[in-house]
């Protein structure tokens, strides 16, 4: 694994509550290689997000605290790096987008400047090449009569536009690496498909590694070539695309196949997993998806479980992966 | 259904009543008050002398172990001037406050309640309110002539248009409720719904408004006193204190400063209290128009 | 922009029908006979009957309601009993040294009011926080012409280092002016200065949890510009609201104020009139503060709408 380009060690970061603090993200793990492109998936309140947003210090502290762990990007550790050259590195090296298409942007600033300012900072450039620039951004998420809408502020723009200029600000750098958080949850189904597509030819045409975040097994489908599923703060297992559609081993991503909807499916016979995520404040002893696991035994709800590794790649924090072998889709 | 904003209130009146226990601003502020309003009314009981008794041999004493404020230019005892002042000062933010109860409710009631008055009420509250507020008060105290009447009367033509105005917000929300709808529907009149099920429901933000308009009166009484238009009484008030001891500024800087302390404090105290009620009961409420 | 500020000074004239109305309405709440009082006790029957004719007291109302409009629109408020010139030009010969004063404290007040509002957010829950908060809640609390003796008793009386009174026009000297005018505008300003830290602070906690303070600082930029450019541009939205109610402050306190430190400026004129009972002074200075302010509200919206790019576009669009 000595190739990734950003690597996360035993990341844990808690949140200081009323009564005392919970812990959001527990000794999570993974790699993302670059011009790779990694899903991370889980449930909402799964920690996916707390993650990733932990890796570029863009948690609001307090309440949130890492406590430890480490991610080395490009040889350094973020999590250790003086708050000034992380700063060099975010919207340079590492771009990211969010959920929120509505709210991510500023009103107040027109959207070029929201793309030029990035360009000045980490590109040195005046404000005409950074003008120019911005534009040719525009142009390439595909907003059309790019220098037209350069002066529109963002209430201007429908909610796949303002992604469309979000993608554009992460990009404005040429980042090695896109975080985007849910970049398609909060638009609707015919603009999402528009994004995806817009995301993966960007990929290939600039060759950056992408961390995708999100709830949606279709989008990972269609996207992840790696795939990390995350369970109440912790990995659960991680494997590659194929492996992780044909032969899931930890029973909650078999439980999530089986919770995902295909074209054939109804909403009525839907497979859900029965139960809901555990209390982030008081988690269970054990594994902690033993309560809701088919599988479990009295071991599996005793100690957590180590995670075993199944096949270059593919491991999986789960003691009965005997049992689950049998698993085959529904 | 008909008397659901009543039947709800006892059980939220406790739970609200610990939260403002709990805030910090709200006692702070509450102790305050209290303190003040305490040593105005026992005031006989804890000043030592009487606060026109003259003492020629005693004049310009400052503060000490005897004189705790120390003495004026006639030898007479500060803390007792200033005690029995705190009690026109109070007495006139007391009477304005009721006077923006009573017609800030009715006019914000009417104005939201019934759309035919709401505009006409309005543009009048709009012109009273294009004057600065402290100065539309001096402006009809000096024409009405000094008197405490007078003080009282412009204090409450300046805010109550503002009082009015937010009752008549709160009055436009309620009134869009489900079970005001309801209400209605049942065929209960108008008179009843207002009275009932709408003016229960604005209590919150109209007391929140209260208190701020307790310290505002507080504060511009002391600019009427201090400006001549308050009234003349035997005992002055804490305006009149402090334009009497400006006077003697030189020599005597006591007489200035701490009836200005004891505004301050008053102030202050009625502020903490707004502020605290404001969190508690009305957490959406903004800073306050003037 | 043009359209938006055309339609909110129509919006003005009613209210400014209303607000004349009430002044010239004032003058009849005169209790007793107007002309008696200003006359004053020693005048003669001959000399009452002098101001009565001067004031036109003693025609027909509509007469009078008509002359009052009819003189208003001439920019004619009639002339001072005390002072005897009109109170037009009497306003106008004292309005520089108010400007002056008003403009000193209100750039006290932006700048000390900013930043003890966005200090007091960066540091929120600290004791810097508490502290600021404190400090903004008593600056409201404090009655500002006390606050002006008090530094006269301080500054003044015990280290003597400015003039008690006085006023010198910075186009002359601008030491003199600081010298005199440092006192009475930070008394003038603190009550604006508490007001705008509160809505500041406030205004700053709001912003400062928005995604878009989030974005800003996932492009690496320096936390200052993430403060002072894109989280200060959207908490001027609110802030500028209160614009209006910093002025009409602002203008109540110069009154008491100027009269304290002796300054030769509008607020004083005004409470001078206001002690000698010069009817036709006081109602043509509310008068013209009133519309003062409303043209000073109507600047407050072109700002609003200047910091928030989408007022114009909702309305003129």
């Amino acid at each position: 694994m000595s190739d990734a380009l950003l690597s996360v060690r035993n990341l844990t970061t808690a949140f200081a509550i009323e009564s005392g603090s919970t812990i959001a993200v527990d000794d999570v793990g993974f790699d993302v290689r670059a011009g790779e492109a990694v899903g991370l998936i889980g449930e909402s309140g799964s920690g996916k997000s707390v993650a990733a947003l932990s890796i570029l210090g863009l948690l609001p502290t307090p309440p949130a605290r890492v406590l430890s762990g480490s991610a080395m990007f490009e040889g350094r550790d973020l999590l250790k790096m003086p708050a000034k050259e992380l700063r060099r590195i975010r919207g340079k090296r590492i771009g990211m987008i969010f959920q929120e298409p509505m709210t991510s942007l500023n009103p107040v600033f027109p959207i070029g400047e929201q793309i030029a300012e990035s360009l000045r900072l980490h590109e040195r450039l005046g404000n005409e090449a950074a003008r120019k620039r911005a534009i040719a951004m525009l142009d390439r998420v595909g907003i059309p009569s790019a220098s037209r809408r350069l002066d529109d502020y963002p209430h201007q723009l429908s909610g796949g536009m303002r992604q469309r200029v979000m993608i554009a600000i992460a990009l404005a750098c040429d980042p090695k690496l896109l975080i985007a958080d849910e970049p398609t949850t909060a638009l609707d189904v015919t603009v999402q498909a528009q994004l995806l597509d817009l995301l993966n030819d960007l990929r290939r045409e600039t060759g950056m590694a992408m961390l995708l975040i999100t709830h949606n097994m279709g989008v990972i489908a269609e996207f992840a070539d790696r795939v990390v599923v995350m369970y109440s703060g912790q990995v659960a297992e991680e494997a590659p695309i194929e492996t992780l559609f044909d032969a899931p081993r930890h029973p909650y991503t078999q439980g999530l196949l089986g919770a995902t909807p295909t074209l054939a499916q109804t909403e009525a016979r839907l497979r859900t997993i029965p139960g809901s995520l555990p209390d982030p404040a008081a988690p269970p002893p054990g594994c902690r998806f033993a309560p809701r696991c088919d599988f479990a035994d009295a071991q599996c709800a005793a100690g957590r479980p180590t995670e075993i590794v199944l096949a270059a790649g593919h491991r999986a924090a789960c003691r009965r992966t005997d049992a689950t072998a049998a698993w085959q889709t529904a | 259904m008909a008397d659901l904003a009543l039947t709800l209130f006892p059980a939220n009146a406790r739970r609200t009543g610990r939260k403002l226990l709990r805030n910090r601003a709200f006692v702070a502020g509450a102790f305050l008050v209290t303190l003040v309003f305490l040593a105005i009314v026992l005031a006989p009981l804890i000043a030592q002398y009487e606060p026109n008794r003259m003492q020629i041999r005693m004049r310009f004493r400052p503060p000490s172990s005897e004189f705790w404020f120390g003495t004026d230019n006639l030898g007479r005892d500060m803390f007792a001037r200033v005690l029995y002042g705190g009690r026109l000062s109070i007495e006139i933010g007391f009477w304005v406050v009721m006077l923006n109860a009573v017609f800030g409710v009715t006019l914000g009631a009417l104005a939201g309640y019934f759309r035919a008055l709401d505009n006409p009420l309005m543009r009048l509250s709009d012109a009273l309110m294009a004057f600065p507020s402290v100065l539309l008060a001096i402006g009809i105290a000096a024409i009405l002539g000094p008197s405490t009447s007078t003080a009282v009367i412009a204090l409450a033509v300046v805010y109550i248009p503002r009082t009015a105005r937010i009752l008549r917000a709160s009055v436009l929300v309620v009134r869009e409720l489900d079970y005001v709808h309801a209400s209605r529907a049942a065929g209960a009149g108008d008179w009843h719904i207002l009275w009932r099920h709408i003016l229960p429901n604005c209590m919150a933000p109209l007391l929140v408004q209260l208190s701020f308009v307790f310290a505002y009166a507080v504060l511009s009484e002391a600019v009427l006193s201090f400006l001549g238009l308050g009234a003349p009484p035997t005992v002055p008030s804490w305006g009149i204190l402090i334009s009497e001891g400006r006077s003697y500024i030189r020599e005597a800087w006591w007489l200035t400063v701490v009836p200005g302390i004891a505004i301050a404090v008053t102030v202050l105290g009625l502020n903490l209290l707004g502020d605290g009620l404001r969190d508690v009961l009305d957490p959406r409420m903004k800073i306050q128009q003037e | 922009m043009l359209a938006f500020a055309i339609r909110r000074l129509l919006h003005t004239i009613p209210i400014l029908a209303i607000v004349s109305l009430i002044a010239f309405g004032m003058i009849k709440l005169v209790p007793g006979d107007p002309a008696v009082v200003m006359g004053g006790t020693n005048a003669t029957a001959a000399e009452i009957d002098q101001i009565r004719r001067n004031l036109g007291l003693d025609q027909p109302f509509h007469v009078q309601l008509g002359a009052f409009y009819w003189n208003l629109l001439q920019g004619d408020l009639g002339n001072s009993l005390l002072l005897n010139v009109p109170v037009t030009s009497a306003i106008i010969e004292r309005l520089p040294a108010t400007l002056w004063l008003s403009a000193y404290a209100m750039l006290l007040t932006l700048i000390f009011g900013l930043a003890t509002g966005i200090i007091a957010a960066l540091r929120h829950n600290t004791w810097v926080d508490q502290a600021a908060t404190t400090l903004a809640l008593i600056g409201v609390s404090l009655p500002n012409f006390w606050l002006g003796l008090v530094m006269i008793v301080v500054f003044s009386v015990h280290l003597g280092w400015l003039p008690t009174s006085g006023f010198v026009d910075p186009a002359e000297n601008v030491i003199g002016f600081l010298r005199t005018a440092t006192m009475p505008a930070a008394a003038l300003a603190m009550l604006q200065i508490g007001l705008l830290a509160r809505i500041t602070r406030s205004a700053m906690l709001e912003v400062l949890r928005q995604d878009y303070v989030r974005t800003a600082r996932a492009k690496g930029l320096p936390e200052w510009v993430v403060v002072m450019k894109h989280a200060l541009a959207n908490a001027m939205i609110p802030i500028v609201t209160v614009v209006g109610l910093i002025f009409s402050v602002l203008i109540s306190g110069s009154i008491v104020i100027e009269t304290i430190f002796t300054i030769p400026g509008m607020g004083a004129l005004l409470g001078n009139a206001i002690l000698r009972r010069d009817y036709p002074m006081i109602q043509g200075g509310l008068l013209f503060v009133a519309a003062a302010l409303m043209l000073l509200n109507l600047l407050a919206d072109m700002l609003y709408a200047y910091f928030d790019p989408r007022v114009q576009v909702d309305r003129d669009g």
